[in-house]
């Protein structure tokens, strides 16, 4: 593809903390080229922003390859930007024209407090983890790992589950802000090995009681999360979650 | 949501089954035959009032489902994704729902309501095919039916799909088979329904 530079003026959302009420700055950006990922441009920016004595824009981002999750960005409307299965990160400026507006948002749900401009707190997600994302293992010698058989479509499933990263962009792009489809990829790859049995009920119990304390929104099956995944993480998930949990009920399981 | 849902559907296939009976264009004779016996049937009327009850239980829910996910994004975005993340029924649906509601309102007021009554205030069933007949000569009258049987069809697209994904059955292998099976069904049900105001607004049944 061939490179050009383009010019392009970013609406950015600008807040001082999570007490403080926010609004848009417009800011222009020039020389900004098509090579460039969206994280890059606002390198630019910010460098742009420093030498005048301005203060950065706050943004998350950690590994600028896609497996961190950090890179939080609600760029026109979606989460992460228009590409398929891609985090900001990894969206590149040839994406856009020269002249372009650009919005970006933070990631937008009461459960994910903004900190400052577009870094929001996801620690909700580590509680919910913290309640139930954890398996036993005996202490003393490892075992021979090829005593305990795994079936391969099961530990392929589980592996899909297991690329979650907890960006939290099913949040943010859900209507009900319902974090089902993170929850659900926690649960089920733990839930189709045979490593995550002992805990199986007790697990998605806790994790859909810790969901719901966090005060995250209901899923009604809408989709909009496994459309911006950056994962691919499958709606399936959830019907097993939802098939997990109806189980620990019927079968008594209480919260731990 | 999804139980309630669900029982409703089945309530649609038989209230759409007994209906139906008015295309024999007989002159309502098997059609009044199945009213009368799902009018004065105890165990059917028993059954009318769980009905009632998963009716409203599910309007109840539906509504502070919405009220509370609405309630979590107190700043909102200001662009949207609109359609290109989801369809806009499966946004829709408490909207669709009061609409499906109001039409309710309009046709329980038109056959149900005065039935019930003249039978417990002692005058007898009412003759159900020829009010069916006066009502829909009226094109508004349709026009409405038209309208609830519209948005009961998009309600429908979305939660028949929705009710299985809830119980956890939207596996790879069902659900291309659930989702099929909604969209058809909510095609079929709603024009069979759809048929009935039509059908006699220009009297293909007399
Ligand atoms: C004969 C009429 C109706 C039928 C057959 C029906 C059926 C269904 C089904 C199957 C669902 C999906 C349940 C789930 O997601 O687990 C649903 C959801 C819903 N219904 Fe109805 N419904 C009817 C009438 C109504 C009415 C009158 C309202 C009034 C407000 C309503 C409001 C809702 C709402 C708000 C939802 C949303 C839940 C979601 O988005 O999944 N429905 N309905
Ligand atoms: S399910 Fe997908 S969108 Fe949600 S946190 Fe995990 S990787 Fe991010
Ligand atoms: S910065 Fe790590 S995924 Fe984008």
């Amino acid at each position: 593809m061939e490179h050009y530079n383009m010019n392009l003026t970013l609406k950015v959302w600008k807040q001082k903390n999570n007490k403080a009420k926010g609004a848009f700055e417009t800011y222009k950006v020039s020389g900004i080229s098509s090579e460039m990922s969206f994280l890059e441009m606002f390198d630019v920016l910010n460098e742009q922003l420093v030498a005048e004595n301005k203060e950065p824009i706050a943004f998350d981002h950690d590994c600028r390859e896609g497996i961190c999750g950090m890179c939080s960005m609600y760029i026109n409307g979606r989460a992460h930007g228009p590409w398929h299965q891609t985090t900001t990160c990894q969206l590149h400026m040839r994406e856009y024209k020269d002249g372009d507006t650009i919005v970006v948002e933070p990631w937008r749900a009461n459960s994910f407090p903004v900190i400052k401009d577009l870094v929001v707190d996801r620690s909700a997600f580590d509680r919910i983890v913290a309640a139930g994302g954890y398996i036993s293992v005996n202490t003393g010698n490892a075992q021979d790992a090829n005593c305990l058989p795994v079936d391969k479509q099961r530990a392929d499933e589980s592996f899909a589950a297991a690329t979650c990263i907890g960006c939290g962009a099913c949040v943010a792009a859900c209507p009900n802000t319902s974090a089902m489809l993170f929850v659900s990829a926690k649960v089920s790859h733990l839930a189709l090995l045979p490593q995550g049995e002992p805990e199986r009920k007790s697990r998605a119990v806790n994790m859909i009681h810790q969901m719901d304390t966090e005060d995250f929104g209901s899923c009604t099956n809408i989709g909009a999360c496994e459309a911006e995944c950056p994962k691919g993480i499958s709606l399936e998930n959830i019907a097993r979650l939802n098939r997990e949990y109806l189980g620990a009920m019927f079968s008594g399981s209480k919260e731990a | 949501m999804s139980l309630t849902g669900l029982f409703l559907i089945l309530f649609l296939i038989v209230h759409c089954y007994i209906n139906a009976q008015i295309f024999y264009n007989d002159g309502g004779v098997r059609f009044n035959e199945a009213a009368h016996f799902m009018g004065t049937n105890f165990v059917i009327r028993t059954v009318e009032l769980g009905l009632f009850a998963f009716l409203i239980l599910h309007i109840v829910q539906g509504l502070l489902l919405w009220a509370k996910n609405r309630s979590r994004r107190s700043v909102g975005y200001t662009v949207s994704a609109g359609n290109k993340t989801s369809p806009w029924y499966s946004r829709s649906m408490a909207l669709l729902g009061t609409l499906v509601l109001l039409f309710l309102i309009v046709h329980l007021s038109k056959f149900w309501g005065p039935n019930r009554l003249s039978q417990t205030t002692g005058h007898g069933e009412l003759p159900l095919y020829n009010m069916m007949k006066e009502e829909f000569s009226n094109m508004w009258v349709v026009v409405i039916y038209l309208c609830g049987c519209f948005a009961l069809a998009w309600h429908l697209v979305h939660g028949f799909y929705s009710a299985f994904q809830t119980l956890g059955m939207g596996t790879h292998r069902y659900k291309g088979l659930i989702k099929g099976t909604g969209v058809a069904f909510a095609i079929i049900v709603p024009i069979i329904f759809a048929l009935m105001p039509i059908a006699f607004y220009l009297q293909w049944i007399a």
